[in-house]
């Protein structure tokens, strides 16, 4: 326990460290939301009138489009029903923006975090997980596009015909076992209707300019080029809360503050990183439970 | 009747295509964006062959009928073996090939357990040990205790089993059903 709490404390002392550094500066937005982003498979916790969040970036877009330039945040969030081996209902989560770049900005400034981190915590950047050798080092990051993977693994590309069903059910069941396990990979450029909160391609419109990190099957930060359109953000959030309507869930009321704040978002690039998943791989534990002091039951 | 997976743990037994299986491991998934999956090893119930299934949040599971009933061996015709309950005399036939290796343990009157899938009796297990007498095998040495060396007898299924050497024609012996092995010798009588 007092280890578990002593390696938590490292390893937010030095991703605090290395975003000052480099002249970020770290924000604490509300933990209590009249709304969150509408996202088809994403519940929230009610709390009072409104809803714990269960991510920071509504509140973090809103100091981009008020001029801040490169914000952090390190903090909770929560999701319902979430609880598994790499799944707990309440998680810290770590956001990181940058206006004036986009999502490769963020991908350069992941391998460098990572690579510091492994350093504070490991001494190095290759280290062992549960016995297997695995390695942060820069030079050793793959990148995959999303099409390339789903074709080498599942036979097909979910960008040309997007099937919902299919591409969840592949992406846990073929994709994400064929992952080599011992260096970050990062998974690019997901198909249009997977957009969410990112950007389109320019050049590309059926894939939107969106990544994320695996380590050893294990999904840790998903990231955007942020989508800084308002009448495009609001069909989205639609068509999520259509989608959940569909599966029997509630929909959710959109956050107007947000979407009147996004006309003046600059082009921002973000990212949300899995704390404890991180801590987990970095203290060498087995699952996401040994690394969570107080658990919910 | 029918799950959703929510109601998915290890030991649930659920129906898929018919075949009735048995959840032995799963495991909750979820991409970030993506919806929630179950991953679960599942035994054919009929088979006892496993495979891995994912199960979506939303998916419908069949429930299995399936009710498990203490028969009594009754006795053999052919390669069909006739179970009864004793209270109502209902009788069910399961053929050699499911009875299996525990054909050779059975024992008139023998309690077992037989496993119903839509009313049809798919499967039997017997008791975890059965006695049996010894109907062929060389004399025992008398004074020999060890049970570590073994020589072969036979029961009067036909069976062949590895006894220790004090064992003699006429004796009684334990035999755990789940592997075939002599346990221990048993005063009959």
């Amino acid at each position: 326990m007092r280890r578990v709490l002593e390696r938590r404390a490292q390893l937010n002392d030095a991703i605090r460290r290395f975003f000052r550094d480099r002249g970020f500066l770290e924000v604490d937005t509300p933990v209590v939301l009249p709304a969150n982003a509408p996202e088809a498979n994403i519940d929230a916790i009610p709390a009072g009138s409104g809803w714990l969040r269960t991510s920071p970036e509504l509140a973090m877009k809103r100091l981009l489009a008020a001029g801040f330039e490169k914000i952090f945040q390190l903090g909770p969030v929560a999701r319902a029903g979430e609880h598994g081996r790499w799944h707990h209902p309440e998680f810290s989560l770590l956001e990181w923006y940058r206006s004036g770049a986009g999502y490769l900005e963020i991908l350069a400034d992941a391998k460098a975090l990572l690579s510091f981190l492994a350093g504070e915590l490991r001494g190095a950047t290759d280290f062992t997980w549960q016995g297997r050798p695995v390695s942060f080092a820069q030079e050793l990051w793959e990148r995959q596009s999303v099409s390339q993977a789903f074709i080498q693994h599942a036979g097909w590309d979910p960008a040309l015909k997007f099937d919902p069903d299919r591409f969840d059910l592949d992406l846990v069941t073929r994709v994400e076992p064929a992952l080599p396990p011992g260096h970050p990979v990062v998974l690019i450029d997901y198909p249009a209707p997977l957009a969410a909160l990112a950007r389109r391609k320019p050049d590309d419109p059926l894939r939107a300019e969106r990544w994320e990190l695996y380590l050893g099957g294990v999904e840790l930060a998903n990231a955007y080029s942020e989508l800084n359109g308002p009448a495009e953000q609001r069909a989205r959030f639609e068509e999520a809360n259509t989608c959940r309507h569909r599966r029997g869930a509630e929909p959710y009321p959109l956050d107007e503050t947000f979407l009147a704040a996004l006309a003046q978002m600059p082009p921002s690039g973000g990212i949300a990183l899995g704390v404890d998943r991180l801590l987990m791989i970095l203290a060498d534990a087995d699952s996401l439970d040994a690394v969570l002091p107080f658990r919910h039951g | 009747m029918s799950y959703t997976a929510a109601d998915l743990r290890k030991g649930l037994k659920i129906e898929l295509e018919g075949i009735p299986y048995e959840v032995t491991e799963f495991e909750f998934v979820k991409p970030g964006k993506g919806q929630a999956m179950y991953k679960c090893r599942i035994k054919n119930m009929l088979l006892g062959t496993t495979m891995d299934k994912t199960f979506r949040a939303v998916d419908k599971i069949d429930q299995p009928n399936i009710e498990s009933k203490t028969m009594a061996f009754s006795y053999k015709e052919g390669d069909k073996y006739v179970f009864m309950d004793n209270k109502t005399y209902e009788q069910v036939e399961l053929h050699e090939n499911v009875v299996g290796d525990q054909r050779f343990f059975l024992l008139e009157d023998l309690e077992c357990e037989v496993l119903f899938f839509n009313h049809r009796a798919m499967t039997v297990t017997l008791p975890a040990f059965v006695i049996k007498e010894i109907k062929e095998t060389e004399p025992g040495a008398r004074g020999n205790t060890a049970t570590n060396v073994l020589k072969p007898a036979k029961i009067d299924t036909g069976y062949e089993i590895g006894v220790p050497i004090f064992i003699n024609v006429g004796d009684f012996i334990r035999i755990d059903t789940r592997t075939g092995k002599y346990v221990e010798r048993v005063k009959q009588g």
